[in-house]
C-alpha cells in the first residue's frame, strides 16, 4: 500500500506548522542564552511552549478529520537543504495521520509533564536549565516525527539523543548520572550508524530520502537491498528504543530526573524506533527477513524486559524494564506487518498514557520519601498518598490489561495478531502478559500495600496539586484511552498502510485468545500476591535468591555482554594501536612532562632518536605505497 | 627540436591577490626593520590584515564581476605555463587567505596573555637562559610572525595554482620554511616548541626530498615538468610505466605528508602540541587546504589518466587515516593532541571524496556530487570549527599559562558557559552532528565518493565518523560532567580580547550558518570546481 500525499493543499494554517517546532526551540535558546535573568519565570514560558504546540496540533488534527480517509496528508517543503549532484535533501514536514498522532502525544503528555516538573523541580538550583533542555527535547522530537524525509528525521533523531544525554546527566554531581548519560549517547551512536547507512543506501537507490520517493520506489526494490535497508533501520530502532541487543542504556538512564524518565524514556523518545519501523513499513514488506527480525527482536525484548522488571527493587528500574517490555510488544506488532501497524501505534499511545502516569506516580512517591527509590523502604503508602495510589492503580490496571482499561485493548490486539501471524510468537507474547501482571503486582504490593518499612526521618505525604493534577489527567487517559481509540484507530491509520478489521468498537470482541490472555494475567497477579503479599517484605534484598533473580538483577548481564563483545575488544584495539604509535613511534604524551624540565644534551639525544623513528615510519610508508603500486600493476 | 619561445600572457589583475600577499609580506619585513619598536606590532597587524583583506577583495570582486556571481571556468583563467588560475584555484585562494586572515587576527590577541602575545619575545635566546627572562621582563613583543605567515600563505597560493611540477615544489617549500620557524616560536614551554619545530623541519625536509625524487621520476617519464606534457605522455605513449609509478608514489607521499595522512602523520601530534596554539590553528586548516589543493590538481589533471592505479591505494590510505586517527585520539590525555589526531581523522575524510571522483579532469559529472566541490566545502566547514576550537584552547589557563592537559579541563564548562557552549558547537561540527557545517561537509564528501563508485569507502567512512564522535563527546564529558580533583589548582578561562571575540563570532556564524543553509555555498563551489586542463 502506498501513502497518499499532497491531497490537501498547503493552505490555511498548515504553512505555519513549523511554529510547532520553532516555539519550543526558541524558548530553549532564550532560557540558555539569557541565563539567570530568566530564572524566576523561565519555567512558565517553557511550560507554555509545548502547550502552544499542542494547540496547533489539535487544530491540524481537527482539520485532517474533515477530509476523506485517503486524502489526509499535507506535505510542506521549506527549502533545499543539501543538493549533492542528483541527491537532493529538502527541509520539509509531513502532517499525516501517523505524524499528527505522535505530535498530539508528544505535546500533550509533554505539556502535562512540564506542569508536573514545575512542582517536582521547584527546589532544584538548575531548574531553568532543566526546562530549557526539556523544550529542546520537545523541539527535536517534533522534528523527528514531522520530518518528511529520512535525513531530516535524522536531525531530530540526533537532537533527541543529545537532549536525552543532557537530561540523563542532569544531576552531574552524581558520577553515576554522568556515566549513564555517556553510555546512552555511545550506545545510541550504534543506532545512528544504522539510520545513516539506511539513508545513504536510499539515496543511492532513489536519489532521495523523502518518504514519498522512497515509499513509491520501494515495491520495485530488490529484496537484497530492501533487506539491507531493513536491517539497518532495525539497528537504528534497537538503539533508540532500547531493544535487545542495545537495551542496556535504558536502565542506567533512570539516573535522570523522574519527569525525564516519564517523558523521554517512557512515553516518547524510546518509541521513536517503533515510529521508524511503521513509517518504513513499505520497505519492510519488501524484505520478509528484516520484518521477521523486527518481530523476533520485539518478542525477545518483551520477555527480557519483563524478566528484569521482576527482580529489581528500584521502582524506576522496574518501570524501565517494563518500558522495554512494552516497546517489545510494539515492535512485535510492527514486525507482523500491515495487520499490526495500527496496533503498534495504538499500544504506543496507550502506553504513553499509562507509563507516563506511573513514572510520574513513582516520582510523586519518591517526592514523599526523600528521593528514596528502593521499594523495600516503601510500603503502606496507599493511605498517606491516596491520589497517587488511585492514579497509579489505574495505570497498573491499564498495563496488565485489565478489561476496559487502556492497555487491555491494545495489548490483546497485539497478542491476537501475533497468534495469527506466527503462533510461537503469540505464545511468548502471552507469557509476557502474565509476567507483566506478576511484576506490576509485586510493585503495587511493595509500594502501596504491605506494612510500612520507611527509613527514619521519612514522613510520606501527598504531593502538591501541581503534581497530582497531571497524575489525574494521565490516569483519565489510562482509563478511557483504549475505549475511545479502539473503534477508530484502525481506519484512521489505514492511509499509512495499516490493515485492520473493520468492525472494532469500544466493546471488545470476546475471543478464545482474549479469554486465555485474561486468565494468564489473573494467574500472574495472583501468583505475585501468593509470593509477596502474604508475608512481610524483607527490608534488605535477600542474598540467597534463585538463579533467575540473580540474572534479572544483573539486567541479564547486558553490561557484561557489551563489555566482552564491544568495550573490551575496542579498548584493547585502541590501546594496541596507541601503543605502536605512542610507545614505539610517538612517545611524546608520556614524555612531555619531564621533557619540559629536562635541559641539555640528554634531551636532544633522545629527541634525535625519535625523529629517526619518525623518519623510519615515513620510509616504511613509502615502501608500502610503492609495493601497493607495483602489486596493483601485477594483479 | 627547440620549442618556440612563447611570451607568457600575464593578467596582473588575476595574479593580483597572490602578488598583494607576497608584497604585504615584504612590507612586513621592512616594517620590522624600520618602524620603531613601540608601534611595530600594530603596524604589522594592520599591514597583514590589509594585505589579506585586499587580496580577498580582488578575488571576490572578480568573482562577482561577470554578473552571475560565479566563475566562468573558460573565461576567468590565465595559463602562463607554470601557474594556472581557474575556479578551484580561486576558491582555494579564498579559503587560504580567508582562514589565514582569521588566524592572523588570532595572532594579535594580547589580552589573554596579559599584554604579551602567544609568541616568544626572543626567538634566538636559549630557553631558560638569562637573556630570555630579561626579554620577558622587559615586555618585549616580537612581530615577525605576521610576515612569516604571509610568506607561508603566498607559498600555499602558489601550491594550489601550480601547473608545473617545479612550481608545485616551490610552493611546497615556500609554505613550509616559514612554518618551521613559526612552530618554534611559542612563548611558554619553549623546549617543546623548539623540539616540535626541529622535528617538523627534519621530517619536512625528508618529505621534500622524497617529493623531489618523485618529480625527477616524472620528469624522466615525460621529459617535462609541465602537467600538459604529463597528460599527453600518459594518453599517447606506452612503456616507461616504472618511472610513472615511482613518480606517483613518491610525489604522493610528499603531499600526503603535508596533509597529515597515515602513515605519514607522525609529526602531526608533536607539532600541533608544540606549536603556539594560534599557529596550530593556522596550520590545521591553511596548510591542509593548500596541500589538498595541490594534490587535487596534480592527481586529477596531470595524473587523471592513471587513476585506476592510484585510486585504490589512496582509498586504503583514507581508511587507515580515518581509523588510526580516531582510535588513537580516544586515548589522548592532552587536548591539543586530541585535536591533532582529530585533524588526522579529518584528513582521512577529505581523502574519501578525493578518491571517489568519477571523472578526473574536473571531478564533475552532470547530476553528480562533485568531489572537488565537496572537498572545498569540507575544508571550509572544518576550518571554522578548527580555528574556533583552537582559539578557545588558548583561553584555558592556569597561573597565566595555557593548560592543555585534559584532566585539568574538568569542569571548565561551568567557568564561562557561553564560551564553553561555543566550544561544544565547534566540537559537534567536527563530529558531524546535523545542523552544523560539519554534518553537511561529511554528507557531501560521502555522497561524492558514493556517486563516484566508491560506495564501500563511503560506508566505511560513515562507520569511522561514528567512532570519531566519541573523541569529541569525551572532551565535552570532561568539560561539563566531570568534577575537578580536590585540591587541584584553579583552572581559569581567560576573558577573550577583541581579537579572539572576532575569531569566535566568525567561526560560530560560519559553523551554524553553513549547517542550516549550506545550499548557496555548495552551489557556488559546484560551479567553481572545474579544473582547467590546458592543451589537451
Amino acid at each position: 500500500m502506498l501513502e497518499v500525499y499532497t491531497s490537501i493543499a498547503n493552505t490555511g494554517l498548515f504553512p505555519y506548522a513549523w511554529l510547532m517546532v520553532v516555539i519550543p526551540a526558541a524558548v530553549a535558546g532564550l532560557l540558555l542564552i539569557c541565563g539567570k535573568v530568566t530564572n524566576s519565570f523561565g519555567h512558565f514560558i517553557a511550560t507554555l511552549a509545548p502547550i502552544a504546540s499542542f494547540t496547533f496540533a489539535v487544530i491540524y488534527f481537527v482539520e485532517l478529520l474533515g477530509y476523506p480517509e485517503m486524502e489526509r496528508a499535507v506535505n510542506l517543503d521549506f527549502y533545499t537543504w543539501i543538493a549533492a549532484g542528483s541527491w537532493q535533501i529538502d527541509i520539509g514536514m509531513l502532517i499525516d495521520p501517523l505524524s499528527i498522532l505522535f505530535v498530539l502525544l508528544i505535546t500533550g503528555v509533554g505539556s502535562i509533564i512540564h506542569i508536573y516538573s514545575i512542582g517536582y523541580m521547584a527546589h532544584d538550583p538548575n531548574r531553568r536549565r532543566f526546562f530549557a533542555y526539556l523544550n529542546l527535547f520537545i523541539a527535536a522530537m517534533l522534528i523527528l516525527v514531522l520530518a518528511n524525509n529520512y535525513l531530516v528525521l535524522f536531525i531530530g533523531w540526533e537532537g533527541v539523543g543529545l537532549a536525552s544525554y543532557l537530561l540523563i546527566s542532569f544531576w552531574q554531581e552524581r558520577p553515576s548520572a554522568a556515566a549513564a548519560g555517556k553510555k546512552a549517547f555511545v550506545m545510541n551512536r550504534v543506532g545512528d550508524l544504522g539510520l545513516l547507512m539506511a539513508a545513504f543506501t536510499m539515496l543511492a537507490m532513489f536519489s532521495s530520502t523523502s518518504f514519498a520517493d522512497v515509499h513509491a520506489g520501494a515495491p520495485s526494490l530488490s529484496v537484497g537491498w530492501a533487506t539491507f535497508i531493513g536491517f539497518m533501520l532495525l539497528l537504528a530502532a534497537c538503539g533508540k528504543s532500547a531493544q535487545v541487543p542495545l537495551q542496556a542504556w535504558l536502565l542506567d538512564a533512570m539516573e535522570g530526573p523522574t519527569p525525564v524518565s516519564a517523558l523521554i524514556h517512557a512515553a516518547t523518545m524510546v518509541t521513536a524506533g517503533v515510529y521508524l519501523v511503521v513509517r518504513a513499513g513499505v520497505i519492510f514488506e519488501q524484505a520478509p527477513a528484516a520484518q521477521l527480525a523486527v518481530a523476533i527482536v520485539g518478542t525477545v525484548t518483551l520477555l527480557v524486559g519483563a524478566w528484569i522488571g521482576c527482580s529489581k527493587d528500584d521502582i524506576k528500574k522496574v518501570l524501565a524494564g517494563s518500558t522495554m517490555s512494552q516497546i517489545g510488544y510494539m515492535m512485535l506488532a510492527a514486525g507482523i506487518g500491515p495487520a499490526g501497524y495500527a496496533f503498534a501505534i495504538f499500544h504506543l499511545l496507550t502506553h504513553g498514557f499509562f507509563k507516563a502516569n506511573m513514572f510520574l506516580g513513582a516520582g510523586s512517591v519518591m517526592h514523599g520519601m526523600n528521593d528514596d527509590v528502593n521499594m523495600r523502604h516503601y510500603g503502606a503508602l496507599r493511605k498517606l498518598m491516596p491520589i497517587t495510589f488511585i492514579t497509579f492503580g489505574i495505570g497498573y490496571l491499564a498495563i496488565i490489561g485489565f478489561p476496559f482499561f487502556a492497555g487491555f485493548y491494545s495489548k490483546d490486539h497485539i497478542i491476537e495478531a501475533a497468534f495469527h501471524a506466527q503462533p510461537a510468537l503469540g505464545v511468548l507474547a502471552l507469557i509476557g502478559a502474565g509476567v507483566t501482571a506478576f511484576y506490576m503486582t509485586r510493585l503495587m504490593i511493595m509500594t502501596f500495600t504491605s506494612s510500612s518499612r520507611w527509613r527514619k526521618e521519612v514522613h510520606p505525604h501527598e504531593s502538591p496539586a501541581v503534581m497530582w493534577i497531571p497524575l489525574v489527567l494521565l490516569a483519565i487517559g489510562s482509563l478511557i484511552g483504549g475505549m475511545v481509540l479502539n473503534g477508530w484507530i484502525g481506519s484512521w491509520l489505514s492511509s499509512i498502510g495499516a490493515e485492520t478489521p473493520e468492525h472494532m468498537t469500544w466493546l471488545p470482541e470476546i475471543t478464545v485468545i482474549g479469554g486465555i490472555t485474561f486468565a494468564v494475567v489473573v494467574l500472574g497477579a495472583v501468583l505475585a500476591w501468593l509470593v509477596f503479599g502474604r508475608k512481610p517484605v524483607p527490608d534488605e534484598a535477600p542474598e540467597k535468591v534463585s538463579i533467575f533473580t540473580t540474572i534479572g538483577r544483573n539486567d541479564l548481564f547486558g553490561d557484561a555482554v557489551n563489555d566482552y563483545l564491544v568495550v573490551k575488544p575496542a579498548s584493547l584495539l585502541s590501546r594496541g594501536v596507541a601503543l605502536t604509535d605512542e610507545k614505539g613511534i610517538d612517545p611524546a604524551t608520556e614524555g612531555t612532562g619531564w621533557l619540559v624540565q629536562a635541559i641539555g644534551d640528554k634531551v636532544r639525544l633522545i629527541q634525535n632518536g625519535y625523529v629517526r623513528t619518525y623518519g623510519l615510519t615515513l620510509a616504511i610508508g613509502v615502501v608500502l605505497i610503492g609495493l601497493a603500486l607495483v602489486l596493483s600493476r601485477l594483479v | 627540436m627547440t620549442p618556440d619561445f612563447i611570451t607568457p600572457v600575464l593578467d596582473y589583475l588575476l595574479l593580483a591577490p597572490f602578488l598583494i600577499v607576497l608584497g604585504a609580506a615584504c612590507v612586513g619585513i621592512l616594517v620590522e626593520a624600520f618602524v620603531p619598536r613601540g608601534g611595530r606590532f600594530y603596524t604589522q597587524v594592520v599591514v597583514s590584515v590589509l594585505g589579506l583583506v585586499s587580496a580577498l577583495g580582488v578575488i571576490l570582486w572578480r568573482w562577482g564581476s561577470d554578473g552571475q556571481g560565479l566563475i566562468d571556468p573558460w573565461k576567468d583563467n590565465i595559463v602562463t605555463g607554470t601557474l594556472i588560475i581557474d575556479g578551484p584555484a580561486q576558491v582555494f585562494w579564498t579559503i587560504i587567505f580567508g582562514f589565514g586572515l582569521i588566524a592572523v587576527i588570532s595572532f594579535a590577541e594580547r589580552r589573554v596573555h596579559a599584554g604579551a602575545t602567544a609568541f616568544t619575545p626572543t626567538a634566538a635566546a636559549i630557553p631558560g637562559s638569562k637573556a630570555e627572562s630579561e626579554a620577558a621582563q622587559a615586555g618585549l613583543i616580537h612581530s615577525e610572525i605576521f610576515p612569516l605567515a604571509l610568506f607561508s600563505m603566498a607559498g600555499m597560493a602558489m601550491l594550489v595554482s601550480a601547473n608545473d611540477l617545479l612550481m608545485l615544489f616551490l610552493g611546497l617549500e615556500i609554505l613550509s620554511l616559514p612554518l618551521y620557524v613559526m612552530v618554534g616560536m611559542s612563548r611558554h614551554r619553549r623546549l617543546v616548541s623548539q623540539e616540535a619545530a626541529l622535528k617538523y623541519f627534519l621530517l619536512g625536509a625528508a618529505a621534500s626530498a622524497i617529493f623531489l625524487f618523485g618529480v625527477a621520476f616524472l620528469f624522466g617519464y615525460s621529459g617535462s615538468f609541465a602537467y600538459d606534457r604529463l597528460v599527453e605522455t600518459i594518453t599517447f605513449t606506452s612503456g616507461g610505466e616504472g618511472l610513472l609509478l615511482g613518480g606517483i608514489g613518491l610525489i604522493g607521499v610528499g603531499l600526503l605528508f603535508k596533509i597529515g595522512a597515515v602513515p605519514f602523520h607522525s609529526w602531526v601530534p608533536d607539532v600541533y602540541q608544540g606549536a603556539p596554539t594560534p599557529v596550530t590553528a593556522f596550520m590545521s586548516i591553511c596548510t591542509k587546504a593548500a596541500a589538498v589543493g595541490g594534490f587535487l590538481r596534480l592527481f586529477y589533471v596531470a595524473l587523471g589518466g592513471f587513476r585506476w592505479t592510484w585510486q585504490p591505494i589512496f582509498a586504503g590510505v583514507a581508511i587507515l587515516t580515518i581509523f588510526v586517527g580516531a582510535i588513537i585520539a580516544i586515548n589522548q590525555k592532552d587536548i591539543k593532541r586530541v585535536l591533532a589526531y582529530s585533524a588526522i581523522t579529518h584528513a582521512g575524510f577529505i581523502l574519501v571524496p578525493l578518491v571517489g571522483a568519477s571523472t578526473m579532469d574536473t571531478g564533475l559529472i552532470d547530476g553528480q556530487a562533485g568531489s572537488v566541490a565537496s572537498i572545498m566545502f569540507y575544508l571550509v566547514a572544518y576550518g571554522f570549527a578548527a580555528i574556533g576550537a583552537f582559539s578557545i584552547v588558548s583561553l584555558v589557563r592556569k597561573q597565566g599559562h595555557e593548560i592543555t592537559d585534559l584532566s585539568a579541563w574538568a569542569g571548565v564548562g561551568k567557568r564561562n558557559p557561553f564560551v564553553s557552549v561555543l566550544f561544544v558547537i565547534f566540537l559537534l561540527s567536527m563530529a558531524g552532528i546535523p545542523l552544523t557545517a560539519g554534518f553537511v561537509g561529511k554528507f557531501a564528501a560521502f555522497a561524492a565518493a558514493w556517486q563516484g563508485g566508491f560506495a564501500w569507502l563511503a560506508l566505511a567512512a560513515i562507520l569511522g565518523a561514528i567512532i570519531a564522535v566519541y573523541i569529541y563527546i569525551r572532551v565535552i564529558q570532561v568539560m561539563f560532567f566531570t568534577e575537578p580533583d580536590e585540591g587541584a589548582d584553579e583552572v581559569e578561562l581567560a576573558v577573550p580580547g577583541v581579537a579572539t571575540w572576532i575569531v569566535l563570532t566568525v567561526c560560530m556564524l560560519g559553523t551554524i550558518g553553513l549547517g542550516l543553509v549550506p545550499g548557496p555555498l555548495l552551489e557556488l563551489l559546484q560551479n567553481a570546481s572545474a579544473f582547467i586542463i590546458p592543451a589537451k
